[in-house]
């Protein structure tokens, strides 16, 4: 009795591995073959939970730059729109989905580092964002050297957190939070001088209907930020992704995202950086 | 693969230690509210059961991040409230940490405790008070002392809970073993090893606290 327990229970586990293994092979089918176009659909990992780079809105649009971005690479490479398929990728998970195939691209302020190129390619950049102040529509812009002087606020653990203990204010107060809205509420009250992390996504909160007016961006360019699209290592997309990126910027499509997402909060980033370009170490 | 370990840049043994004060000074804290409440819910005057009922039922239930959470945007960010440290510094978010930690926790520490007092039979606090003690000595002299030796196992689990719960306070920007993971994670783009260099840090810590209060537990229990 006991034997044929065992015996039942193993091949239900084997049938259950079985199984998992083959929609894992039916995923690798459907998701695998970019190169020219043609397959049924492609995922592309993006932020939910940025505004003015990739927001999901509460009818379940994705809206933002790197949203258009996504779009458009997608479109060289022979998807329709309704092929795309937005998988959330959180800072921390972005080179493990890669790596495990389980998203075809990252385009979610993805900023280029050594590091990061151990394990990931990038293609672009597509962007080229500077770390910078967000203060009350009312504080006087600080220089550099006051920043030291000044109550700041990041996300726990972000780029920006580190380069301003590392680099740019080893003496400030800085107040890491889970989110960036945390820290607006801070700074809506006056306890907290400023939010700091890339001018792009400072823009994207000062543009937000809720905050319009309330905020403006100091204008500093304390770092230089190149957002490139996250591919799995030697992935043979590299190419195209680049050439779509080089396409968007010429017919205009780069301007016009630009305009319709950072506009509303007076900030115009850089004309769009050269392909390849890779930050100073 | 562990090249990312470069101690200069990242203050490994710093965070854990900061780790360890959280939940040492936490855990100091609600035992402390932990004993009170438990008082105040075997107590015979209404008012304060009823207080300590409601107390343990809302934090209990109140997840835990939400309570820390709101130490910062209510107590911190919107009543200036900055626990005697300078404002928005790492001993701020420390202090306010642990103030939600000693919140939640001491409900756990209470409901061991009411369970301790279960154990210790009726018939010694009705003698207790037929010798002429007050409630309070009942409870202190009698009562409460038996219920620790019962329920030291049990304290070992929240002890336990706690040490991990401690990487909440990431949220807020405390600089322990949690937020230096999410920052090297950020930095050096390696996952899965820097989640386990930091899952064994938490093993280092816990595993010996079950150990030796499990041991304790055997020795100082009322054999009944």
């Amino acid at each position: 009795m006991r034997l044929r327990r065992t015996t039942t229970l193993a091949a239900s586990l084997l049938a259950i591995t079985l199984t998992a293994t083959a929609c894992g092979g039916g995923d690798d089918d459907d998701s695998g073959n970019g190169g020219g176009g043609g397959g049924d659909e492609i995922v592309i990992g993006i932020k939910f939970d940025q505004p003015g780079l990739g927001l999901l809105t509460p009818d379940g649009d994705h809206v933002g730059f790197d949203v258009d971005v996504a779009t458009y690479i997608a479109g060289e490479l022979g998807y329709e729109p309704d092929q795309i398929v937005f998988q959330e990728a959180p800072s921390p998970e972005r080179e493990n989905l890669l790596s495990r195939g389980d998203v075809d691209m990252i385009v979610a302020t993805y900023s280029i580092s050594e590091e990061r190129e151990e394990s990931v390619d990038f293609a672009g950049p597509y962007l080229l964002a500077h770390q910078d102040l967000l203060v009350r529509a009312d504080y006087e812009v600080p220089n550099e050297e006051a920043i030291n002087d000044m109550t700041l606020c990041s996300v726990s653990g972000s780029t920006s957190a580190a380069n301003v203990q590392r680099d740019i204010a080893p003496d400030a107060r800085l107040q890491q939070n889970n989110t960036y809205s945390q820290c607006l509420t801070g700074l809506e009250n006056g306890t907290i001088d400023a939010l700091t992390t890339d001018d792009s996504i400072l823009a994207g909160y000062a543009a937000q209907p809720e905050h319009q007016g309330k905020f403006r961006l100091a204008g500093l360019e304390l770092s230089d930020e190149y957002y490139g699209v996250g591919l799995p290592k030697d992935s043979e997309n590299l190419d195209a992704v680049n050439e779509a990126i080089t396409a968007m910027v010429e017919e205009g499509a780069w301007d016009e995202a630009v305009a319709e997402h950072f506009g509303p909060a007076g900030y115009e980033p850089e004309a769009a950086p050269e392909i390849g370009t890779r930050p100073e170490a | 693969m562990f090249d990312f370990l470069d101690l200069d840049r990242y203050d490994l043994f710093g965070a854990f230690w900061t780790t360890v004060q959280l939940t040492v000074f936490s855990a100091i804290g609600s035992l402390i509210l932990g004993t009170v409440l438990a008082a105040m819910r075997v107590s015979p005057v209404p008012i304060m059961r009823a207080f300590g009922t409601v107390y343990v039922h809302i934090f209990r239930n109140t997840p835990l991040t939400l309570i820390i959470v709101a130490c910062s945007q209510l107590l911190a960010y919107t009543l200036g409230m900055s626990m005697g440290a300078e404002f928005a510094t790492d001993t701020m978010s420390f202090r306010l940490a642990v103030l939600g930690f000693v919140l939640y926790t001491a409900t756990f520490v209470c409901e061991a405790l009411r369970s301790g007092i279960n154990t210790v039979p009726v018939g010694q606090a009705e003698a207790a008070r037929a010798l002429g003690l007050g409630f309070t000595q009942v409870l202190t002299l009698i009562v409460l002392p038996q219920a620790f030796r019962a329920v030291v196992a049990p304290l070992a689990n929240v002890l336990i809970a706690l040490t991990k719960n401690t990487t909440v306070a990431a949220a807020i920007g405390v600089p322990e073993a949690a937020l230096l993971m999410s920052d090297m994670v950020e930095q050096e783009a390696q996952l899965l090893p820097i989640a386990m260099l930091f899952g064994f840090g938490f093993i280092v810590l816990t595993l010996p606290t079950g150990l030796l209060l499990g041991r304790l537990s055997k020795r100082v229990a009322v054999k009944r």
